[in-house]
């Protein structure tokens, strides 16, 4: 399969990159990974113009600690944020749910930027950024602008991003000592995630301090579960308020329904998942 | 027809020599080693980025050669199965395919020679857990997996010998 023909210019460097993506806006897409976007275009789902090649743009690489953030650029790939040692110590969820995306060569290849950019409904990384309380840092010749990632991520292959800008970078606060936990039930033939949930705790004098919770898979879009994290706050997370914490889970979600899995199946699937993750963030904290 | 404004320059190195060559840029790695160089033991079997078939090792790592653009190649270094044998003699993966009946029909086998090698580059002793997680992203109709993990592990096995 071959995609249409489009044309291709690698940019050396960011502002190169802008003012590209500035001169043929909706025209232009970015080529991170690849692992989405190629696919597409072999498809023809996707049809670009232009396809602007970020590989060498030293500004969308590095992973860096900014004061109380990690900078992580757009460039990183799943395979860096599994082996990073800053990722590990300081937002080790994303590491988490790196490792559970596609198979090796899929890790090797797909970005940060990409994932979030992508925004596909059954993606691992968002569920976890999401739980990170992760800040996108977008650029255009425009100038530049911080957005939530909660506020970014809009429904299925649909996000804030304008035509004209470029992610940098994501921003998440750094949390050393957080218990951190993503479960996930793959599809068994694409391996997408048909749930997973990514939990971050923090615990004081045995308490839950804080609590965030990322559900992805379920709903058009990955989404932090507020219901549940209100009734978990202040907690000793005993079996019962976990239970009943993980039960509204989906509240207030348009639960997806497939071939595989029916809106019911995927609402106790979720349930399910958030117990388990929220548990094994618990038990990472008194380890 | 494109006109050649549209072709793109590149230069890789495949398999220890380099080709420089002018591309369209929606050309897929995998149709430029196999069609414009002849290096046809890269195999195209889902052609939608599942099987694993067509991976090849970019720049040390493995990757899906359909679901990289040649020109993403450019400047780089790409090596694949027939890079593997030196004068006429079998990579030890290769022999350890060969003798521990790693494959059956061996349409998959490229594919699973080339994670095997990027495997035991990275991580040369590896246990029946990590062989199996690296091929997680190959699928062989025929064997069942049992026989390359046995294989991948023999290779490992021979490789920390020396041999
Ligand atoms: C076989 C297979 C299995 C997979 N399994 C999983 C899985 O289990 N879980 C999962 O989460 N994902 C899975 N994926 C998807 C994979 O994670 C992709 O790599 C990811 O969705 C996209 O990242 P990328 O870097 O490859 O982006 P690309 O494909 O390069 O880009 C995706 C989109 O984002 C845009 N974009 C990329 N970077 C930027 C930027 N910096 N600024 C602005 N726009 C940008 C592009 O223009 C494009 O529209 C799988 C993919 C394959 C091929
Ligand atoms: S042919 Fe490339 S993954 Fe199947
Ligand atoms: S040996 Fe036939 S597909 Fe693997």
């Amino acid at each position: 399969m071959i995609p249409e023909r489009f044309r291709y210019h690698r940019a050396r460097s960011l502002d190169e990159a802008l003012d590209l993506v500035a001169q043929a806006p909706g025209q232009a897409r970015i080529l991170a990974g690849g692992h989405s976007l190629i696919p597409l275009m072999k498809l023809r789902l996707a049809q670009p113009q232009w396809v602007i090649d970020v590989e060498e743009v030293a500004e969308l690489r590095g992973i860096r600690e900014e004061g109380e953030v990690l900078h992580i650029g757009a460039m990183t790939r799943y395979r860096e944020l599994m082996t990073d040692p800053l990722v590990a110590r300081d937002a080790p969820l994303l590491a988490l749910a790196a490792r559970r995306v596609g198979d090796l060569q899929v890790r090797n290849r797909g970005t940060v930027g990409g994932a979030l950019c992508h925004a596909d409904p059954a993606a691992d990384l968002p569920a976890a950024a999401l739980a990170s309380d992760a800040e996108l840092e977008l650029r255009s010749r425009r100038g530049q602008r911080r957005v939530a990632l909660g506020d970014f991520l809009q429904g299925p292959l649909t996000t804030d991003l304008k035509p004209d800008e470029v992610l940098v970078a994501i921003h998440v606060p750094r949390r050393p000592g957080w218990g951190v936990a993503y479960q996930k039930f793959p599809h068994p033939a694409s391996g997408y995630a048909v749930v997973g949930v990514a939990a971050a705790i923090a615990a004081e004098s045995g308490r839950v301090a804080r609590v965030c919770l990322g559900v992805t898979g379920v709903g058009p879009r990955a989404y932090r579960a507020a219901a549940s994290e209100e009734r978990l706050v202040g907690t000793g997370l005993d079996p019962e308020v976990l239970r009943a914490a993980s039960a509204v889970v989906t509240d207030g979600i348009a639960v997806n329904h497939d071939q595989f899995a029916s809106a019911e199946y995927r609402r106790h699937l979720a349930a399910t998942y958030a117990e388990r993750a929220l548990a094994a963030a618990w038990a990472a904290i008194q380890a | 027809m494109e006109s050649t404004e549209d072709l793109v320059s590149i230069s890789v190195t495949v398999n220890g020599r380099r080709y420089a060559d002018q591309v369209e840029p929606r050309w897929l790695l995998a149709y430029w080693l196999r069609d414009r160089l002849g290096l046809t033991g890269t195999h195209v079997g889902c052609d939608t980025s599942q099987c694993g078939v067509c991976t090849v090792i970019l720049n040390g790592q493995a990757v899906k050669s359909c679901t990289i653009l040649a020109v993403q190649a450019d400047n780089g270094t790409v090596l694949t199965v027939e890079g593997l044998a030196q004068d006429g003699t079998l990579h030890p993966v290769q022999a350890a395919f060969s003798e521990a009946h790693g494959l059956q029909c061996g349409f998959c086998t490229p594919g699973a020679e080339m994670l095997a090698v990027a495997l035991l580059e990275e991580n040369p002793h590896p246990t029946e857990a990590e062989i199996r997680e690296a091929l997680d992203g190959l699928l062989c109709r025929c064997t069942g997996y049992q026989h390359i993990v046995q294989a991948v592990a023999l290779a490992a096995e021979r490789k920390g010998r020396g041999a």
